[in-house]
């Protein structure tokens, strides 16, 4: 990433005063689903919608497309409407997201596929694509059909195809997902890379939150079709505002209102923080806060004190991560040894405590 | 059931060898039956199968057995068989060329265009295949014949005249075998993976450059299986054929004319030029298996 660039991202969520970069409130109609989304973001950004399956995430990146009609809203691209130009018209690129490579095509006839659309010849879309090929370092692939590449590969062809048109506009939806594991590690790493050097906007969508804070500067949380938090990665790791980006980011979370270092949780329990707040407040705090006792504890300093029920217990990394009904529903994390000495199975009753330190209130 | 390796069985200790079938025919018999219940076909099933397995081979079998291999060589170079097959194959190429470049358009529009009364279009395409022929050609006869409903105005504006020419045979076969064509490129169309073509309008193709580029590559397995279907079927055409443009022979008596009429004074011709549609028949199933129906 240059200097430039990072200039451009710190600008991150203000579109810049020219009118440059992307300004859309996208509404999509369909039955009884309703996809209501303000997206804006400079040149430079990348931003991904993070959220559940079916929330709506690719129907708002395909209106971006223009491969879904806008019901209601408005989409300008460098300060050009784009609602009713249609999706070939459009300075627009997409990694679709099992790539679509067209399977008849070379790579390099798929790369070259877009410049020829856009008017240049075949000899120089060829070049073109050869170059693209060369960036991602698929030169020795260029002749191969689809099907005879890697996932990896076959991700870095559908990039440089698109890409490939110079688009205003980079679309990406799930661009990992179709990969196994290993291969994910290297492909993210490069897909940061390639997105870090595109000069324009890009747009991913993804479930998996890892891929969005590694490949985004910004993100967008859309659950039910609406975009339900907005912030920098840290920002929303930090302090999630819904259940689902809470269990992605492996949070405990609370709505409550606070009075003082107390918070009145709408179950009805109370948690003591170290903030003081007044009004209504999200209290956060991460499964490895939470301690648990077999009995009643007597000389603990921590403020925090709930008799809990087990529920369920699963192995997390190397940690069992337990899940306690009772007071307060809560997850949380201990070693096998504790697991083992506490005889934790479902159905036991234990008592959890967190240090008031180690819990984060904030505005809700 | 293998029978028992070799060096098991000793000739001289004959009871227990015999001993020893017989436990085993017993075992053979337990086996099948097991055998029976589980995977094989139960006779109501493989009794009919076997009929109509034969019921569709023997009259192949019975034109080998009847032809007249020695005066073949004699008959099949004939001006009259030549001229009949050289007219059949051409016509048939010359309609499945027309279906083709008609009927893929026709197959596109009915996959991929929502519009009022697609079904009743569909159904339309669909009735030429379950029509007679004969109605067909005398339809076409009232559609395009001298005093046709359009065929007056081309007779009188352009003094074109289509019954009982060439080209009304060509007209007679696309009629007939076109509908082939729609209905398998139509599925091909139904079945193929749509977002390629969305994948090509985000690259800026047109919706043609899109179908020419793209979709047509794709579906290519499906558009020559079809031509084939309607190739074959044209090929073969009889009613509609005769009705529309008539038996005259080095005009329009095609095969399956000739053939008719050959039946009628001289047999042995008949058989003889069965026997090349039939040749011409399992050329063109061959190649459907080696090339399309593998690779799809």
């Amino acid at each position: 990433m240059n200097d430039a660039g990072k200039s451009t991202r710190n600008r991150a969520g203000a579109p810049a005063p020219t009118g440059e970069g992307l300004d859309a409130r996208l509404v999509v109609e369909r039955g009884a689903f309703r996809l209501d989304v303000a997206l804006t973001a400079a040149p430079g950004d990348v931003v991904a919608l993070l959220g559940p399956n079916g929330a709506g995430k690719t129907t708002a990146l395909r209106a971006l497309a223009g491969l879904v009609p806008l019901t209601d809203g408005h989409l300008r691209l460098d300060g050009a409407e784009l609602d009713r130009t249609p999706p070939e018209s459009r300075p627009v690129g997409v990694v679709f997201q099992d790539y679509l490579l067209f399977p008849h095509l070379s790579a390099l006839d798929n790369v070259a596929f877009g410049p020829r659309c856009h008017g240049a010849t075949k000899a120089e879309a060829r070049a073109q694509a050869a170059a693209w090929l060369e960036r991602m370092g698929l030169t020795d692939h260029a002749g191969a059909k689809p099907r005879r590449l890697s996932g990896g590969q076959a991700q870095r062809v559908a990039l440089a195809r698109a890409l490939a048109t110079h688009p205003r506009l980079l679309l990406l939806d799930e661009p990992l997902a179709a990969l196994d594991a290993r291969t994910r590690l290297d492909v993210r790493a490069q897909l940061r890379h390639h997105l870090a050097e595109f000069e324009a906007v890009a747009v991913l969508v993804t479930h998996d939150p890892l891929d969005a804070m590694v490949l985004a500067d910004r993100l967008v949380v859309v659950e039910n079709g609406r975009a339900v938090q907005e912030g920098t990665p840290s920002d929303i790791a930090r302090r999630p505002r819904t259940d689902y980006i809470a269990h992605l980011v492996g949070l405990n979370l609370y709505r409550g209102r606070a009075e003082g270092h107390t918070v009145h949780v709408d179950g009805g329990a109370s948690i003591t923080t170290s903030e003081d707040l007044t009004g209504p407040v999200f209290v956060a705090f991460p499964p490895g806060a939470v301690t648990l006792h077999r009995d009643r504890p007597t000389g603990s300093s921590a403020r925090n004190l709930w008799r809990c029920e087990v529920t369920g217990l699963e192995t997390h990394g190397d940690q069992i991560r337990t899940a306690l009904t009772g007071d307060l529903p809560l997850a949380a994390d201990l070693t096998t040894v504790a697991a083992a000495e506490l005889g934790l199975r479902p159905g036991a009753t234990v008592w959890a405590t967190v240090k008031a330190a180690q819990t984060h209130a904030y505005p809700a | 059931m293998t029978s028992p390796p070799p060096g098991r069985t000793d000739p001289r200790t004959g009871s227990r060898a015999g001993l020893r079938t017989g436990s085993r025919t017993g075992l053979r018999a337990r086996g099948d039956r097991r055998h029976r219940v589980r995977g094989g076909a139960p006779l109501p099933l493989l009794l009919p199968a076997l009929v109509a397995l034969a019921f569709l081979v023997l009259p192949l079998v019975a034109l080998l057995v009847r032809a007249p291999w020695r005066s073949m060589p004699d008959l099949l170079t004939s001006a009259e068989v030549w001229q009949a097959l050289r007219l059949s194959l051409v016509c048939a190429t010359a309609a499945t060329a027309v279906s083709l470049v008609l009927g893929v358009p026709l197959a596109w529009l009915l996959a991929r265009v929502e519009f009022p009364g697609r079904g009743l279009v569909r159904a339309l395409v669909t009735l030429p295949l379950v029509l007679p022929p004969v109605v067909g050609g005398v339809a076409l006869l009232m559609a395009l014949g001298r005093n046709g409903v359009v065929g007056q105005w081309l007779d009188s504006w352009f003094g074109i005249t289509l019954p009982f020419t060439m080209t009304g045979v060509v007209i007679a076969e696309t009629f007939v075998a076109m509908p082939f064509l729609v209905i398998s490129v139509e599925g091909t169309l139904r079945a193929a993976d749509r977002r390629y073509e969305e994948a090509a309008t985000t690259l800026g193709a047109s919706r043609f450059t899109a179908f020419r580029r793209v979709t047509l590559p794709l579906i290519a397995p499906g558009i020559a299986a079809g031509a084939v279907l309607a190739w074959a079927r044209a090929l073969g055409e009889f009613g509609a054929t005769i009705t529309f443009a008539g038996n005259f022979p080095g005009r329009t008596q095609t095969m399956p004319l000739a053939v008719y009429l050959a039946l009628q004074n001289d047999p042995e011709t008949a058989i003889a030029l069965g026997l090349v549609l039939l040749a011409v028949s399992i050329a063109v199933l061959a190649g459907l298996r080696d090339r399309w129906m593998t690779a799809s």
